[in-house]
C-alpha cells in the first residue's frame, strides 16, 4: 500500500488559554521537517499535550499559528486535517467506541474512503503492527488497558496519515509494548512519515527520537538532540521541569564520559576509553 | 493482621478464562510489595480482587480468600470496604466525583463522606497535598487538569482517607519523573511511618527498586516469583516474563555484553 511521505508541523507565536483562564501556551516556536521525529518532555501540566491537540485542529490557537504541511490550519476543517494528522490519545478510552477491535481500526481508514480488499489491508496491516492481529473480532473493552492502548494506536496507524502523534503511547506498557512502540516509530520514520511523541518515559525518548523539544508553563525551554538535551549542563534546567535525565546520561556525566543519554552511547563511550591510552 | 489471599482463583463473568489462578499472596502492614508482569497478566484483576470490587461491582467468580484483617472481602459494604482498603486504578478520570469545583474540594470528597470533623477533613487534606507537591492545583477545577495532575489528585483522595491498607494499580503511569518521585516517597513514607500495607502495580521498576520491600511476578495469572526487592528485580527470568528489570541491572548486563564494566 502506498502511503504519503511526511508532512511539515509548525508552531508560531502559538498561545493557548483554556476557557477557564489556564494559559496552557505561552508562545511556543516549534518546526518540525517532514519526514522528522520528535519527542516533546516535560512536567505534568506544562501543556504538552495541549500543543499537540492544534497540531489536528481539535484546538484552536488564542494567537499565534499552526501549520500543516505549509498552511496554517486556522480555517481548515477537522475533517480534512484528519487526513494529514492522526492523533493517538493518552487515554485510549477517549477514543474507543466500536463494538469490535475490526470495526474500531476500520473507522478512520473508512472514513477516507477505503473500501474493500484496501481496507481490509489497512486493517490487518495496522493490527499486526500493535500485535492484535488474531482479535479482530473481540469487543475492545474485553481487552486489558494496555491493549486498548496498543488498539488506539492501530487505529491511527490504519488511517495511514502523514503527520502521527503519539500522546505517552507507552504508558501502561509492558517491556515488550514498549519495544513494539519503539518499532512503530522506527517503522514510521523509514517510511519517512513524521512522528510526534509526547512521553515521560526519558529511555524510550533517548533511545527513539533524534530531537528532543522540552516544555515549561507552556514555552519550550530546550530543544536539541538527545545528547544535548540530557547533557549535564542542562540538568538544571530538566530539574526545573520536573524531568529525570536517563540514567545512563547520570553514570555517564559521572564517569566523566561526557553525554551518553543511552545505554548503547554509555556503553561505547566505555569501550572507547578502555580503547585509549592510559597516561 | 494482612491483607491476604489463599488460594485465589478468579474468572470474569461469561468467560472461562481463569485470569487469576492459585494466588497465594500476603501484604503485611508497614510494607511496599511490589507486583510486576506482562500486560493482561492479571495484575489489574489482583488489584480489583484484593480491593474487593472483583467480585461485586464487577461481576465473575472467585474461588479461596481474599481477608483484610481476617474479614472476607466479599459482601462487605464499599464504605467499610474503603477504610481498610484504599485503591486507584488505572484511569483516574473514572475516579474523580464529578460533583466537586476545586480539586480542594475533591480531595476531601472522601474524608468528608466518612463524616469526619471539618478540621480533621481540613488536616487531612493540607497533609496530603503537601506530601504530594500538588499546592498549586488545589484551586483548580477537577475537569480542567492534565492527565498526570488527575492522576496525582485521584491518589491524593484515596490518602486522604487513610486507609489501613492501600491497592494501588500503576499509580505513577501518567506522571513525570519528578511527580512519580514524590508518589514514591509518599508510598514509602506511609508504609514506614503509618504501617499501612501497600500493594503496588508498577512498569516502573526502577521505582520499585527504590520503595518496594518485597516484589512479586505475575505470569498468566500466576505468582511466578517472589521476594526481597533486589533478588526479584535481578532474576533472569524477568525479561522473559515481560518485565523491563530496573537501568542498574539492564545496563550492567549490556555492558557485560560487551565485555566492559561499568563504574
Amino acid at each position: 500500500m502506498a502511503e504519503p511521505g511526511g508532512l511539515r508541523v509548525a508552531a508560531e507565536a502559538l498561545e493557548f488559554v483554556y476557557p477557564d483562564g489556564t494559559r496552557a501556551l505561552n508562545g511556543v516556536d516549534l518546526d518540525v521537517s517532514p519526514g522528522e521525529q520528535v519527542a516533546i518532555i516535560g512536567q505534568n501540566g506544562s501543556g504538552k499535550s495541549t500543543l499537540v491537540r492544534h497540531f489536528n485542529g481539535l484546538l484552536r490557537a488564542s494567537s499565534g499559528q499552526v501549520l500543516v504541511g505549509d498552511a496554517p490550519v486556522a480555517h481548515r476543517h477537522i475533517a480534512e486535517l484528519a487526513r494529514s494528522v492522526g492523533i493517538v490519545f493518552q487515554n485510549p478510552d477517549r477514543q474507543i467506541f466500536a463494538g469490535s477491535v475490526r470495526a474500531e481500526v476500520a473507522f478512520g481508514p473508512r472514513n477516507l474512503g477505503f473500501k474493500g480488499s484496501e481496507l481490509d489491508d489497512r486493517v490487518a496491516g495496522a493490527l499486526a503492527a500493535v500485535g492484535l492481529d488474531g482479535l479482530q473480532a473481540t469487543n475492545p473493552y474485553d481487552l486489558g488497558a494496555s491493549r486498548r492502548k496498543l488498539l488506539g494506536i492501530a487505529s491511527v496507524l490504519a488511517m495511514g496519515t502523514p503527520v502521527v502523534i503519539l500522546d505517552e503511547p507507552t504508558t501502561g506498557q509492558d517491556a515488550r509494548g514498549v519495544a513494539r512502540v519503539q518499532q512503530i516509530t522506527r517503522d514510521l520514520a523509514a517510511a519517512g512519515r513524521t512522528v510526534i511523541a509526547v512521553s515521560h518515559d526519558m529511555r524510550f525518548v533517548a533511545e527513539t527520537f533524534a530531537r528532543v523539544v522540552v516544555m515549561e508553563s507552556g514555552r519550550i525551554t530546550l530543544d536539541a538532540p538527545p545528547t544535548g538535551v540530557f547533557a549535564e549542563a542542562n540538568w538544571a534546567t530538566l530539574t526545573r521541569t520536573y524531568v529525570d535525565p536517563p540514567f545512563a546520561a547520570r553514570i555517564g556525566a559521572r564517569l566523566g564520559l561526557g553525554s551518553t543519554p543511552t545505554d548503547g552511547a554509555l556503553i561505547e563511550a566505555i569501550v572507547r576509553r578502555d580503547a585509549s591510552p592510559r597516561t | 493482621m494482612s491483607l491476604r489471599f489463599d488460594g485465589v482463583s478468579y474468572r470474569y463473568a461469561g468467560s472461562s478464562d481463569v485470569v487469576l489462578a492459585a494466588v497465594d499472596l500476603v501484604v503485611e502492614p508497614g510494607e511496599v510489595l511490589g507486583v510486576v508482569g506482562a500486560n493482561e497478566a492479571g495484575k489489574s484483576t489482583l488489584c480489583l480482587v484484593a480491593a474487593g470490587l472483583a467480585p461485586g461491582t464487577i461481576a465473575g467468580h472467585l474461588e479461596g480468600r481474599v481477608t483484610i484483617n481476617d474479614m472476607a472481602t466479599v459482601g462487605v459494604r464499599p464504605y467499610e470496604l474503603a477504610q481498610r482498603c484504599g485503591s486507584l486504578f488505572q484511569n483516574p478520570l473514572t475516579q474523580l466525583s464529578g460533583t466537586t469545583l476545586t480539586v480542594w474540594e475533591e480531595i476531601a470528597f472522601g474524608p468528608r463522606n466518612l463524616g469526619l470533623d471539618l478540621e480533621e477533613v481540613v488536616a487531612r487534606v493540607d497533609d496530603v497535598v503537601a506530601n504530594l507537591g500538588i499546592g498549586d492545583l488545589v484551586e483548580r477545577p477537577p475537569a480542567r487538569l492534565s492527565g498526570g495532575q488527575a492522576q496525582l489528585v485521584a491518589l491524593a483522595g484515596v490518602l486522604a482517607l487513610r486507609p489501613t491498607y492501600l491497592v494501588l494499580d500503576e499509580p505513577t503511569s501518567q506522571l513525570d519523573p519528578h511527580g512519580t518521585n514524590l508518589v514514591g516517597d509518599a508510598l514509602a513514607t506511609l508504609a514506614s511511618r503509618s504501617e499501612v500495607g501497600i500493594l503496588v502495580v508498577e512498569h516502573k521498576t526502577d521505582l520499585l527498586a527504590v520503595i518496594a520491600t518485597r516484589v512479586a511476578v505475575i505470569d498468566a495469572g500466576r505468582i511466578v516469583a517472589i521476594g526481597p526487592t533486589a533478588d526479584v528485580l535481578a532474576d533472569d527470568r524477568l525479561a522473559g516474563w515481560g518485565v523491563g528489570p530496573p537501568s542498574s541491572v539492564r545496563l550492567g548486563r549490556a555492558a557485560e555484553g560487551r565485555g566492559v564494566s561499568v563504574g
